[in-house]
């Protein structure tokens, strides 16, 4: 039988619209053979976890650049836990502050992605994760 | 130690790499009896020899490279046709470059604050980064705007915020950069109006408004309105300026964040200039005299770390745009042909890694803006791949172009790389590349019509995810991220007060109370009547910015009429 594919939802939240590296993380992560969802930009909170919940996804992945992730990422996470998706593993990439990344983490986010990871970091990040039925 | 890159090992001889070459009887000599026993006995490196941009760079470039090239023709003189070596005769003989560092951060206080510290340190110009609610058109009061105030630039709602921005600073004698796109007419207005109220001469003041929606649609992405009547504004813009702001740049039409969103310099250069052709026809549809409204237009290219290559882009680009204005639009003014441009060393290239090493790239970047003509120069903080720069780090980069221009003796004479083998023969390739790029996009129809089938922004991912696939590879080495790699302490950096928000609505609560609703509501829904039509717009936003509307409201009025734009994202 066919492994199940690992399925990512590659979101854009905020007003930002710099997609180059939401772009190149969902080429990537569909290169490393995952399905990939992505959904554009200027995406609210409410947008992606009502995404999430109907791609019924993995991985949620947040392309943050514009400083707002302090705001976005709590929202986020309480709308997966009311949702029931409190399993489902969101990252973070982005220009995140080094002092900003242990919140981040207690809200629930599984990893932050700095300017520089190698695409597959987060390829091997995500298969040590996301268990493959 | 650095791992090996794997690229192919270059032993083709330059007449074997490229068979158009004719070389010299000294230059085959030179291969036999020097170039192949050197190769036998020591093989060059394995390394992939090209540019940043995947542009490939042969071992070595003579005469030979040059045979149909003809300096009368294709170098020329500084100041005159084609403006290869430069746009002025004595270049920064007589006065050097614009040091416009580019900053906003926080409510417009705080902005106002870092300009005047910047002046007081020697900067020679202004320029504005706006906030992203500014840039889409939201009052820091919206729901949208949530997180957003105050972070990657000033926020910015109405006029009573513009007055505070500029408070102090005559703007009769700084000249003023602001980069914003969508709401660009609204925020000019505001600044008119502040200009107005300093009692400065409209006739006489100047400064580049970004005002380049088309390169939004391409790359940024901070567009509101649908492509038409977007183009309807930008045009808007010019034709207000010629009658009242004749030395004012209405637009500053941009390939920084093309090149910044992953493109190539080839497609940077062809794009960007495409994106200004397409200006120049719109302007000339709506009636106005091309040399009237071109010597308006000025440009904005990125500065990424190979050096030569950027040489050759910008003085290409001067190539390709004289060559157009003459040919395409007969043209007959000089002040048409001259293309001007503001330069910005490459954001994407800084490292959150070792981040005192991008002092030395940012360093390097700006020494080839300089070496390649550019007429106002932002060179980027060390700090900028974690948070907008603090002042310290702002300090080092102003520093920067200070020691290029004053130290380094690069200025002393116009072009100094004119008449290189290898100089000429990139900008040759570099300008031939662009227009095959150039050709294609006429032959869809126009810029607007390639960007509604995606094609410049396909072809930017491609070269955005080629690249990053050569860095995970490591063949392309970017030290201290791929190589070189090292322990370090964090940086301190800049912290925006998280109060800017609230701040900002409590601002907004009071004008809303003490201006005239009725006014506003008035000013308003002329503006809205008036966009039904086809009347410019531009003295129908300054009534409402006059009257407090805020910016919101006043993009709002326009969104009603307008519609707004979603895009069909590519990955």
């Amino acid at each position: 039988m066919p492994e199940k594919k690992i399925r990512v939802l590659i979101a854009k939240p905020g007003l930002d619209g710099h997609d180059r590296g939401a772009k190149v993380i969902a080429r990537a992560l569909r290169d490393a053979g995952m399905e990939v969802i992505y959904t554009g930009l200027r995406q609210t909170p409410e947008m992606i976890a009502s995404a999430a919940v109907q791609e019924d996804v993995d991985v949620i992945g947040l392309s943050i650049l514009s400083g707002a992730h302090n705001t976005i990422c709590p929202q986020l996470m309480n709308l997966l836990r009311e949702k029931g998706m409190s399993d489902v593993t969101v990252l973070v990439g982005g220009i995140i502050p080094e002092a900003d990344i242990s919140g981040l983490k207690k809200s629930g986010i599984a990893e932050i992605f700095l300017p520089g990871t190698s695409t597959q970091d987060i390829v091997d990040f995500i298969h040590k994760l996301v268990p493959r039925a | 130690m650095s791992d090996k890159p794997k690229g192919s090992t270059q032993t083709l001889t330059p007449s074997e790499a490229s068979p158009h070459r004719q070389p010299s009887e000294k230059e085959l000599a030179w291969e036999k009896n020097t170039l192949q026993p050197a190769l036998k006995k020591s093989p060059e490196r394995n390394y992939d020899f090209t540019t940043t941009s995947g542009h490939p760079i042969r071992r070595l470039y003579t005469e030979a490279d040059l045979t149909d090239w003809d300096s009368g023709r294709d170098l020329g003189m500084p100041g005159v046709p084609p403006y290869t070596r430069g746009i002025h005769p004595t270049m920064y003989r007589t006065r050097l470059w614009t040091m416009r560092q580019f900053a906003g951060f926080g409510a417009a206080e705080d902005t106002n604050a870092r300009f005047r510290y910047l002046l007081s340190q020697g900067q020679t110009g202004l320029s504005t980064a706006f906030d992203l609610p500014t840039l889409m058109g939201y009052d820091s009061d919206h729901p949208l705007s949530e997180g957003e105030v105050g972070k990657c630039g000033v926020a910015i709602s109405s006029l009573a915020d513009m007055e505070v921005l500029f408070d102090k600073i005559p703007l009769g004698n700084v000249t003023t950069s602001m980069t914003i796109n969508s709401p660009a007419a609204v925020i000019w207005a505001m600044y008119l109006a502040v200009a107005e109220k300093q009692g400065a001469d409209w006739k006489k003041i100047s400064g580049t408004l970004q005002n380049d929606i088309l390169k939004e649609y391409i790359a940024q992405k901070e567009y509101i309105y649908p492509p038409e009547p977007s183009m309807r504004l930008v045009i808007d813009t010019f034709e207000f300026g010629v009658k009242n702001t004749p030395k004012f740049n209405t637009i500053s039409i941009s390939g920084y964040h093309i090149r910044e969103a992953g493109s190539t310099a080839i497609q940077e250069l062809a794009f960007t200039l495409r994106d200004g052709l397409e200006y120049v026809e719109w302007g000339m549809r709506r009636g106005l005299e091309v040399d009237q409204f071109v010597p308006q237009l000025s440009f904005f290219f990125n500065a990424h770390n190979d050096f030569f290559e950027e040489i050759a882009k910008y003085r290409a680009a001067r190539r390709i745009w004289h060559k157009a204005m003459v040919e395409r639009y007969k043209s007959k003014n000089p002040r048409s042909w001259a293309l001007r441009f503001h330069t910005q060393t490459a954001g994407c290239s800084l490292t959150a890694q070792q981040p005192y090493n991008n002092v030395v790239r940012t360093a390097l970047q700006a020494l080839a803006a300089v070496m390649g003509g550019t007429q106002s120069l932002h060179t980027n903080s060390l700090d900028e791949a974690w948070a907008l720069p603090t002042e310290f780090a702002a300090t080092i980069a102003l520093r920067t172009q200070q020691i290029i221009a004053h130290e380094t003796g690069v200025t002393n004479t116009v072009d100094p790389l004119g008449g290189s083998y290898f100089v000429e023969t990139l900008t040759n390739e570099v300008e031939r590349g662009a227009w095959d790029y150039i050709e294609k996009i006429d032959a869809m129809g126009g810029m607007v019509a390639a960007i509604e089938r995606g094609y410049p922004q396909r072809e930017i991912a491609e070269a955005s995810y080629r690249y990053q696939v050569a860095v995970d590879k490591k063949e392309k080495i970017i030290v201290g991220v791929n190589d070189f790699v090292s322990d370090e302490k964090p940086l301190e950096i800049l912290q925006i007060d998280e109060t800017v928000a609230h701040r900002q609505a409590e601002r907004l609560r009071k004008l809303r109370a003490e201006r005239s609703q009725a006014e506003v509501d008035r000013r308003l829904s002329a503006l809205r009547s008036a966009a039904k039509g086809t009347e410019n717009l531009m003295p129908f936003i300054f009534d409402a910015v006059k009257s407090y509307a805020t910016l919101g409201e006043i993009c709002d009025a326009m969104r009603d009429v307008f519609g707004t734009y979603e895009e069909v994202a590519i990955t």
